[in-house]
């Protein structure tokens, strides 16, 4: 008989990293969305052009690529990074590409006509982008963001190809020590689901708040 | 006499190959409450956003209260405004939109009060306050916490001029502020414009295709076609003894589709 217990313990261990690459690498993510979203919008041709360049380059190329560019070319420009910085880095970077698409679109979808209303108020373009635009852009972003969280906690796995020890990582490591398949895989396979359900819950939460008084508006 | 308030001298707009306004000129006085008639596409919206610098011109000059609109003196030479300019001059001058363009995130005493405590660093009492007294002026002041969703279109359009009031500007322009109303409530906005009209000194240009309305608000009617002037004078002579053909066909087309004159 093979005491679970202990190996048990192991992929809780990796779940905790998981959240962790999850977390980190969703607040980079949102910052480099917005950075670049709103950045596409800009008024300065070179903002538009640098925002253009990092959303093309990281949508076109894959995360499996970019992490290994990250952790293991980056040393030789003299930048070495933990596999945990590594992995947050190459996932809120990728994500924040994606995520970047979203904000753009939700800002532009904000009508003309609310823009306008702004520069007859005088609103200066900042006023106008912080308490018109975006607080009606953000519940427009909200769901599309839940799913990018989501796609940015599978990706996750991608980092045990730089040994960190992520649920995916510890699970095959079980499974090389038990030589069990089956159990490791559900184990993780379950948690995976209970995280990214945890994150449509939240999501879901804060659709719910963003839109309170909205209802009826938006079409 | 007094000068204008606003002083548009020989201006041009286009619209790539469309010239829209080409040499128009035209002074309002101070307190002037001016109605701008005219079939559709001749022009009256885009004079009033060129007013409000929703547009750009492509030539010639406009004043305000003595003041450049879309250009400012720079060593000596006028040039193009900047933002900074816009921004002062932006003060001088409200607007009312045809579709109210509330802000449907915030509720109507918020809608009111964002300008003044952002743009005049009002405190957020004192606005409140003034926002109240303006509500009351246009009979909305019970629904001073509803969200404009659950508002009416006449109820929002009343806000929404009860907000561009906050601000105090010297002139208003209305764009056919009734025009995306269901009848029945063409009238409760008309009569807060009627009130306004007759209590305040400030400047207004309204944009309108309710005649009797024009008739009744305005000390000048303007007649446009195409862009320019062809007409204008007191509301008894425009809309009674209309000199010039267009104007009369204009004036009989908007009878035959049922507008009161
Ligand atoms: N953004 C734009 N791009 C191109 N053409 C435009 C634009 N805005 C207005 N125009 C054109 O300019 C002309 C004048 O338009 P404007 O809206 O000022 O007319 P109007 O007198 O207000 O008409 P209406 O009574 O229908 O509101 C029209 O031919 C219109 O098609
Ligand atoms: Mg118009």
């Amino acid at each position: 008989m093979i005491d679970w217990s202990g190996y048990i313990g192991l992929i809780l261990q990796g779940a905790l990293v998981t959240i962790e690459l999850t977390v980190l690498g969703s607040a980079l993510a949102l910052i480099m969305a917005f950075a670049a979203g709103l950045g596409r919008l800009s008024r300065f041709a070179a903002v538009r052009t640098l925002a253009t360049v990092y959303i093309e380059f990281f949508r076109g190329t894959s995360i499996f690529v970019q992490l290994f560019w990250v952790y293991f070319v980056l040393p030789f420009a003299g930048l070495t990074l933990t596999p945990l910085q590594a992995g947050v880095l190459a996932l809120g970077l990728n994500v924040g590409a994606y995520g970047a698409e979203v904000v753009r679109g939700a800002v532009r979808a904000v009508g003309r006509e609310q823009r306008e209303a702004c520069v007859a108020l005088n609103l200066s373009r900042y006023q106008r982008m912080r308490h018109v635009i975006l607080p009606q852009a953000l519940p427009l972003m909200l769901p599309t963001f839940g799913n990018n969280a989501i796609e940015l906690l599978k990706g996750t796995a991608v980092v045990s190809l730089i040994s960190l020890t992520d649920m995916t990582f510890q699970a095959q490591v079980v499974r090389a020590q038990t030589g069990s398949t089956l159990i490791p895989f559900a184990t993780i396979l379950v948690l995976y689901f209970v995280m990214a359900s945890a994150i449509s819950a939240g999501m879901r939460w804060l659709e719910r708040r963003a839109t309170r008084g909205l209802d009826g508006v938006r079409a | 006499m007094p000068s204008p308030i606003i002083r548009i001298d020989n201006i041009t707009k286009t619209y790539g190959p469309l010239t829209v306004l080409d040499g128009l000129s035209m002074d309002v006085m101070p307190g002037e409450k001016l109605a701008l008639i005219g079939p559709s596409g001749s022009g009256k919206t885009t004079i009033l956003r060129i007013l409000m610098t929703l547009e750009t011109i492509n030539g010639g000059h406009i004043e305000i209260d003595g003041e450049q609109l879309y250009h400012m003196p720079k060593a000596g030479r006028l040039v193009a405004a900047d933002e900074k300019h816009l921004h002062k001059m932006r003060k001088k001058i409200g607007m009312v939109f045809q579709h109210f363009n509330l802000f449907p995130h915030k509720c109507v005493l918020d809608n009111i009060t964002l300008a003044p405590m952002l743009t005049k660093g009002v405190a957020k009492a004192a606005a409140e306050k003034r926002a109240m007294e303006l509500l009351d002026m246009v009979g909305m002041a019970d629904k001073a916490r509803s969200m404009p969703a659950q508002l009416s279109g006449g109820q929002k359009q009343r806000v929404a001029i009860a907000r561009a009031l906050a601000l105090s500007p010297k002139i208003m322009l209305f764009d056919e502020v009734t025009s995306a109303l269901d009848p029945e409530l063409v009238e409760e906005v008309l009569n807060v414009m009627r009130r306004l009209a007759a209590e305040t000194d400030m400047t207004m240009l309204l944009v309108t295709h309710e005649m009797g309305f024009a008739h009744d608000f305005a000390d000048r009617v303007l007649f446009f076609d195409k862009g320019r002037i062809v007409e204008e004078g007191k509301p008894e002579s425009i809309f009674k003894n209309p000199r010039q053909e267009r104007t009369q066909t204009f004036l009989r087309k908007i009878i035959a589709a049922g507008h009161r004159v």
